[in-house]
Formats: structure tokens, C-alpha cells, sequence
């Protein structure tokens, strides 16, 4: 049943943002076809009335009382960054000018 | 002193008790592992970061802090080695990506925290799978780790370079992370011991996320008593952490030695019916019978169980484990920190992202972002991601069920010995398969540990001993006393 084609992988990569060349396509395609039917196993188990785990502590609202604790000074914050600009993170253009 | 040869060899309960004797100091133990990573790392290659000047910083700190009379922990002074996934002030981090290349992180994990406040002497940090994705550390993006044992041979993955580095008396601990087997299946190919504890038991604060459901760090050491000395140090609560389990740590120090009396009465394993030599190579499925023989003679009672979803765990871990890391992935964007690829003017914030991410990431880490991707969208969700959570659901009660008249699971802990560097890499469902034994355990979040158990065709093999979720302790005193049993490994020389 799990059968992926090329064009599906494409459409993929371009949904996570993997600019994937031609050549990784190709390479892909196939070997996710083949995890695809081996992972496709899980489709046997009878599950209708089973309900799913996301996670095995049985944990929920983990809250903290609301104190202010210093956080990352703004130089550390920005230490790594690719490009900085004015004490900010510098990204290319998002909007195409008009 | 003792010479630099044979302070390498020591555990790090024998290097703790010469430290707190005076009989070393703690620069003179860091200085010989550095010597020995000089000697033997351009072979092995467990290391992608070497903190000579941090090292024997820390190193003189603690011997100060010795000699005011200041109370120490037991391992103040033992030297460690840390897995690249955790973020490590100041020092260079990278989880085996190129899209981290360069990248220092500005704080701690929490893991690494409790390390330097316990008086443990970092050395480096090590080699991995891209993101902790892989079964051998041929996908870290510098290039693999050579087993010990044999040089053309893989060390197991993610944490190869952890394991290695311990095997090759690089450093006597390391510390790993394990989300479907990658602290135990290196251990047991490198013949060193590899403990993932509780989900939850310790903190995923800091380390560079892959799935987070599954995602535990643990200890990796040459003894099982030291890798219970590092448990304690490193395991308990983190409020940094929303799963870190609010509980007490379970006594993993004393149930080791406990189980190094090698005394076993009454304790009940239960042999997965499941595991039995199914899937496992010959020279693996003599040695765990012949574990199993041994346990027997130390007065354990072997109980048959069955748990027949395990053999859904790997298909199920292959569908939450992209899907999660499709989404933990989504953060390595050019922006923030990393590489930026395409930032010439002419490509959009969109195309800079998707040119940075395919010029950053290897081919497994894309695989299964990929996959995620796939298993999460629309019109596949329920089919994939949501019947694979429902096989995690049964999965869990087979091990309760097993632990009804069972203290522990024992199965071996990976299907075959260290196998040839580029065997499988280019068939990723074979290398899936390493972790075919261990993944339940990530699955259901339950402690699991892999001890050495002997050699097949003159490698080491691996028994894993699974515990019920918060009991750690119990998986720590049968497997000490495992160790007792089986003849010590005669380790290559590098």
C-alpha cells in the first residue's frame, strides 16, 4: 500500500523548505518507498478501541509560579547568530517590494 | 603517582578512591586521558572537540577545592566525555551537523551543569550521528568513528564516539542520549556498559532535541558500578525540563552493589519469548543463552514472557520518531544560529531557508524529516503517526503485562556484532534494524542497560536487562551481577 513517488517526495522537501537537488530526489524516492512499506507494518495491529501514547509520563499542565529570572543577556542571544543588524537577527526580505 | 598508563585503565570508583586518597591528583588523571586521546583518537576518532585548556581547568579546581578540605562528590576529579548533542558553554557544539558547524552554545544543558557541579573533568565533547539519527555514526557530517575492537568496523550509533572514547580508555564515562537505542546498541558493540534510565528520570534540558517523546540521556562506562556512580550524579528532577519526573532517584548505587555480591535469589527475569534468537545472529543468540545459563546459576529464575507488539515497535518508532523530529528540525533556519546558505540578495527569507537546510543537513537527517513530514500530513496522519501511537499504547501494556511475573525483560540488546563500515548505509531500512531490541523500551519509557556478555567471531555482544518504568535500580543490580559472571573482556590495544 505505502508507495511514494518522486513527485511526492519533491512536494515534501518543499513543504519542510529542503531545496533537494535532482540527484537527492532520486536517491530518496526509493529508499523512503522502502521505509515506507516496512513502517507501514503498524497498519496490521487491530487498534480501532486503543487509545494513543504521546508520551509515557503521566504528566499535564507542568506549570511554575510566575517569577522573573534572568534570561540570556542579548549578546549571548545574538553571539551565534548568521547575521546581525541594530542588536537584531538581519533575515533576507520577506515581502517582495512592490 | 601512578603512571599515565594505568591511571586510563582505572575505573572511575578506582580514580575516585585515589583522588580522595591523595594518591593522584586530579591534573595529573586529567593530563594522562588527554595524553591517551592524543595517542589513540587520530585512530578511533571519538572525539569532534578536544577542551584540553577547559579540562585541566576544571582539573585545578577541583584539586584546590581538595585541598581547602571542601566536601567533594565521589567523581570530583574523574574525567568525562560529552556527547556533541548537549549544549556545553563556551564550548563547541555541533550534534555531528554541518548546520551547527561553528556554533557555541551560551549555556549548559542541565546534564552538563550537574557534570561540572559534581567536580567531573570534561575532556570533549564527541562524535554522533547526525542529530543523534543513526545506528553507527557514519552520518555525522565529520566523518565516522572507528570501533576499537576492529577499525574497519562501525561503533554503534548515535553515540559511537561516547562508547568509543570509554572502550578505547579515552575517558573512563561518558555521558549519551538514547531515543531508540543510542547509548545501548554503541555500548554493546564497543563492549562497554550503557544505561538509558527512565524517560523522564533525567533531563532533556539542553540538548539539541531529535524526538522528544523518547529522547534520555544516560551513562556510558567500563563497569556497571560506574555507570551507576554517574546515574546518580546526573539523574532527578529539572524544572528546566516539563517531563522530568518529580520523584526521588532510585538508589542505582547501592542496588550495583548489590548486584556485584552476585547473588540473584528471587529475582524473576522474564525472557521475551519475541527476542529469542529471532533476528539476532548466531554467535548473539549463543551468547545470550549462555547469559541466561550464567544469571541462572546466580539464583535467578528465568519466566517466559510474551509481548507480542514488540514486533511493532520498530515500524511504530520509524513513524514517531521522523515525525517528531520534522517538527524539533523546523528551528535550524539560517536565522538564529548556524549556517545561512543563499544570502546573496537575490533569494527570498523562503529560498534561504530551504537552500540553508539542504546544504546543512546530511542525507538520513532529510530522509526522515521527509518521512515525518509525510507521516504527519493530511490524509496520512491517522494511517502513520496516529495508529503508530496506538501500537506505543500496546506496547506499554505488554510490558506491564511481562512485568506481572517478571522483575526485569532480558533480551540480547542489538541483533549483530559491530558490522563493516559502509555495509549498510546504503540501504537505511538494514541499519534500522541495529536497534530492532532496544527500541521498546524507548517506546514504553522504562529504564533498560547493556552489559557485555561475552564475544561473537571475537566481538563483543550486548545483554540488555529492561526495568519497569522508575525502577532503574533493579536493572543496575542484575546487571552487576551479570559482570560477575562473565570473564572480563581482553580490550585491543590502539
Amino acid at each position: 500500500m505505502a508507495t511514494i513517488s518522486r513527485d511526492e517526495v519533491a512536494h515534501l522537501a518543499k513543504l519542510a523548505r529542503l531545496a533537494v537537488t535532482d540527484d537527492e530526489l532520486d536517491t530518496f524516492a526509493g529508499q523512503l518507498d522502502v521505509i515506507l512499506q516496512a513502517v507501514a507494518q503498524v497498519g496490521e495491529v487491530a487498534a480501532v478501541d486503543v487509545p494513543p501514547t504521546s508520551h509515557s509520563v503521566p504528566l499535564t499542565n507542568v506549570l511554575r509560579d510566575d517569577v522573573v529570572v534572568p534570561g540570556l543577556a542579548r549578546e549571548d542571544a545574538l553571539a551565534g547568530a548568521p547575521d546581525v543588524e541594530d542588536d537584531r537577527f538581519r533575515v533576507p526580505r520577506i515581502l517582495d517590494e512592490e | 603517582m601512578s603512571s599515565a598508563s594505568s591511571v586510563t585503565r582505572m575505573t572511575a570508583a578506582e580514580l575516585s578512591r585515589a583522588l580522595t586518597a591523595g594518591e593522584v591528583s586530579a591534573v595529573e588523571v586529567a593530563s594522562a586521558h588527554l595524553d591517551r586521546i592524543a595517542e589513540a583518537d587520530p585512530k578511533v576518532h571519538a572525539f569532534l572537540h578536544v577542551d584540553r585548556e577547559g579540562a585541566l581547568d576544571a582539573a585545578r579546581r577541583v584539586d584546590a577545592a581538595r585541598a581547602r578540605g571542601d566536601e567533594l562528590g565521589p567523581l570530583a576529579g574523574v574525567p568525562i566525555a560529552v556527547k556533541d548533542v548537549m549544549a556545553t558553554r563556551g564550548v563547541p557544539t555541533t550534534a555531528g551537523s554541518k548546520i551547527l558547524e561553528g556554533w557555541i552554545p551560551p549555556y549548559d544543558a542541565t546534564i552538563v551543569t550537574r557534570l561540572r557541579e559534581a567536580g567531573l573533568v570534561i575532556l570533549g565533547k564527541t562524535n554522533m550521528d547526525e542529530f543523534a539519527m543513526g545506528s553507527s555514526t557514519e552520518y555525522s557530517a565529520y566523518g565516522p568513528t572507528f570501533n576499537p575492537w576492529d577499525l574497519t568496523r562501525i561503533p554503534g550509533g548515535s553515540g559511537g564516539g561516547s562508547a568509543a572514547a570509554v572502550a578505547a580508555y579515552e575517558a573512563p564515562l561518558a555521558v549519551g542520549t538514547d531515543t531508540g537505542g543510542s547509548i545501548r546498541q554503541p555500548a554493546a558493540v564497543t563492549g562497554t556498559v550503557g544505561a538509558k534510565p527512565t524517560y523522564g528520570g533525567t533531563s532533556r534540558y539542553g540538548l539539541i532535541a531529535f524526538s522528544s517523546s523518547l529522547d534520555t540521556p544516560g551513562p556510558c562506562a567500563r563497569t556497571v558500578e560506574d555507570a551507576a556512580l554517574l546515574h546518580a550524579v546526573i539523574a532527578g528532577h529539572d524544572p528546566m525540563d516539563s517531563t522530568s519526573i518529580p520523584a526521588p532517584v532510585p538508589d542505582v548505587v547501592g542496588a550495583a552493589r548489590q548486584g556485584a555480591t552476585g547473588d540473584l535469589s528471587g529475582v524473576r527475569l522474564g525472557m521475551v519469548r519475541e527476542f529469542a534468537g529471532e533476528g539476532a545472529e548466531p554467535g548473539v543468540a549463543a551468547a545470550y543463552r549462555e547469559s541466561i545459563e550464567a544469571l541462572i546459576k546466580l539464583g535467578a529464575e528465568i519466566v517466559e514472557v510474551s509481548c507480542p507488539s514488540f514486533k511493532y515497535a520498530l515500524p511504530a518508532y520509524y513513524l514517531i520518531a521522523p515525525s517528531e523530529c520534522s517538527s524539533n528540525l523546523a528551528r535550524f533556519d539560517g536565522v538564529r544560529y548556524g549556517l545561512r546558505t543563499g544570502d546573496d540578495g537575490k533569494h527570498s527569507l523562503e529560498e534561504v531557508m530551504s537552500l540553508t537546510r539542504d546544504a546543512g543537513f546530511g542525507p538520513e537527517v532529510k530522509r526522515r524529516i521527509i518521512l515525518g513530514t509525510y507521516a504527519l500530513s493530511a490524509g496520512y496522519y491517522d494511517a502513520y503517526y496516529g495508529q503508530a501511537q496506538k501500537v506505543r499504547t500496546l506496547i506499554s501494556r505488554d510490558f506491564a503485562k511481562a512485568f506481572e511475573s517478571s522483575d526485569v525483560l532480558i533480551a540480547p540488546t542489538t541483533p549483530f556484532v559491530a558490522f563493516p563500515l559502509g555495509s549498510r548505509t546504503a540501504d537505511p531500512y538494514q541499519m534500522y534494524l541495529a536497534d530492532l531490541f532496544t527500541i521498546p523500551s524507548n517506546l514504553y519509557g522504562g529504564p533498560a542497560i547493556s552489559v557485555p556478555n561475552g564475544l561473537s567471531e571475537g566481538l563483543p555482544a550486548g545483554l540488555q536487562i529492561m526495568a519497569p518504568t522508575m525502577a532503574d535500580d533493579r536493572m543496575y543490580r542484575v546487571a552487576a551481577a551479570l559482570e560477575t559472571a562473565i570473564p572480563p573482556l581482553h580490550r585491543p590495544e590502539i
